[in-house]
Order: structure tokens, then sequence, then C-alpha cells
């Protein structure tokens, strides 16, 4: 039987000032893909719908924030917990050259996929340099 | 290294945990392997319900099945499809088969076990059989 306590969940929560309502901010767990063409990121935000995340790009930074729905079951006492709710947070720092207006996102089955295309014109030059 | 307590004073495991963080920063090949999916457990006088994280989980790719009073989670964590020759800035999520064992307060019915998605986050509802309610036992006058 594996229901013993033996691990906390591997959510931590974010650190960040405190929240003033009192709800914990979670940070995302998070796979980071470069390939030939930008950046994909994938977080792992259960309970957050789609309509719910809010992404900013802002100076390079980059903002993901999750509202999640609790999950409260009916005429239900929680008896047992080993992970918590809570909205998520996360920012990173970007390199500049990435095109805000082709940032792409997509929530399906709590995890948000972002794609980040470079923007053309960080494609790298080739600058020749020419013996005297 | 300063842990600054008071920041925190409500969680008095934050400071253990910031530790910890540190110490896997520190030594990057060991890796943590906290059971998953992480669950909760609802109790009440109808019904238990059960609730688990499952980000990334396709609900095709989750069984559950009940046998007596023992229901069991189990399935597949799929890694996600990356093309060829990308390279990984950072891998925090974690991959591959689970499963997972709850007890119950009681013998499920089967008839009486509800499961639903929403936003990879399973919950699972158990009705209360009947003849496990209480009941209230009259008293008599002599």
């Amino acid at each position: 039987m594996t229901n013993d306590v033996t691990h906390t969940a591997d959510k931590t929560p974010a650190e960040t000032p405190e929240t003033t309502t009192g709800r914990r901010i979670y940070r995302p767990l998070t796979d980071i893909v470069e390939t030939t063409d930008g950046v994909t990121l994938m977080l792992e935000m259960p309970g957050v719908a789609a309509e719910d995340v809010d992404i900013t790009l802002e100076k390079r930074v980059l903002t993901i924030r999750g509202k999640v729905h609790a999950t409260q079951p009916e005429k239900l006492q929680l008896a047992y917990a080993e992970y918590g709710e809570g909205d998520f947070e996360r920012a990173f720092t970007m390199s500049d050259d990435f095109d805000p207006d082709k940032i792409g996102a997509q929530v399906s089955n709590g995890v948000l996929t972002l794609t980040l295309p470079r923007a053309a014109e960080a494609q790298p030059k080739k600058i020749t340099v020419t013996a005297s | 290294m300063l842990y600054p307590t008071y920041t925190r004073r409500s969680d008095p495991f934050a400071v253990m945990r910031s530790m910890l963080r540190d110490f896997e920063r520190t030594s990057p090949g060991r890796a943590t392997q906290p059971v998953f999916p992480a669950v909760n457990v609802w109790q009440g006088d109808e019904a238990v319900a059960i609730t688990a994280e499952l980000p990334g989980v396709d609900p095709a790719d989750i069984d559950i099945s009940v046998k007596e009073n023992v229901l069991t989670l189990s399935g597949e964590r799929k890694a996600p499809g990356v093309p060829e020759g990308a390279r990984w800035h950072r891998n925090e999520r974690g991959f591959g088969k689970f499963a997972r064992s709850v007890r119950l307060p009681f013998v499920a019915a089967e008839d009486k076990v509800e499961a639903r998605m929403t936003n990879g986050v399973l919950r699972i509802v158990i009705g209360r059989p009947e003849e496990d309610k209480p009941r209230k036992i009259e008293i008599k006058a002599a």
C-alpha cells in the first residue's frame, strides 16, 4: 500500500511576498526546450482553465499567472491532504529577440504550452572580416 | 547562508524546505522522486472523494479500479514530443508510469464511483453504500 505519507509533493510555494487574500502562490514546474525556430515552455498548472491564464512580456520579463478554481466537492470535508491549492505564478527573463505578438499559448490537461518564435531580424547575421 | 524565518512565520516547514532546495541545487545529480500523484481525500456523510493533480496526463491514460475497499489509480505520464535536435534548458516535470492506492473507509459499490477530470485535476467521488450508513437506534420505553 502506498498511501503512507513518506514524501511531500514537489509543488513548492513561490518565493514571493504574501498575498492579501492569504491564498498560497505556487511556482509551476516547467520544462523549457529550445528548437531552431524558438523556445517552447511547458508549465504544469493543474486546475487552471485556459481563460484564467495571464501572460505578459514586459522588458524581457515573461510573467505567467494562473488562477485556480478550488475543487471542494459539495458537502465534503478535507480529511487528508498531500497538495495545497493556490494560484500559480512564475517569471522568466528572456533574451531580447522574441516577438511578443507571435507568442502562442495553449492549455491542455492542466499544462500550459508557450511557444516563442524567434524574431526574424534576430537571426544571426554573419559579419565578414576582410583582410586589409 | 541566511534563512529569513520572519517572512513565513505561519509555515514552520518553510525553512526546512528552503534548506532542502539549496541542498538540491548544490547536488544536481540527485533526483528527488516524490510520490505521484499527490492526492487529497475528502470525507462526508454521503460520500468520500479523492482529488489528484495529474497535469499533462490524458484522461484516456488513467486507469481507476476499485477492489473491495482499495481504490487504485494508475497510468502513465507521457514525455512531450520534442523535435529532433532540440536542446533542453530545464526539465523539472516528471514522466513515466505511476500507481497509487488509497484505502477507503468502506467497501465501495462499483456503480457508485464517479470520476471526472477538469484541467488536469482528477476527482473521484465514491458514494457510501446504504448498509454502511449509520442507523439511528430508537430507544423504547420500558
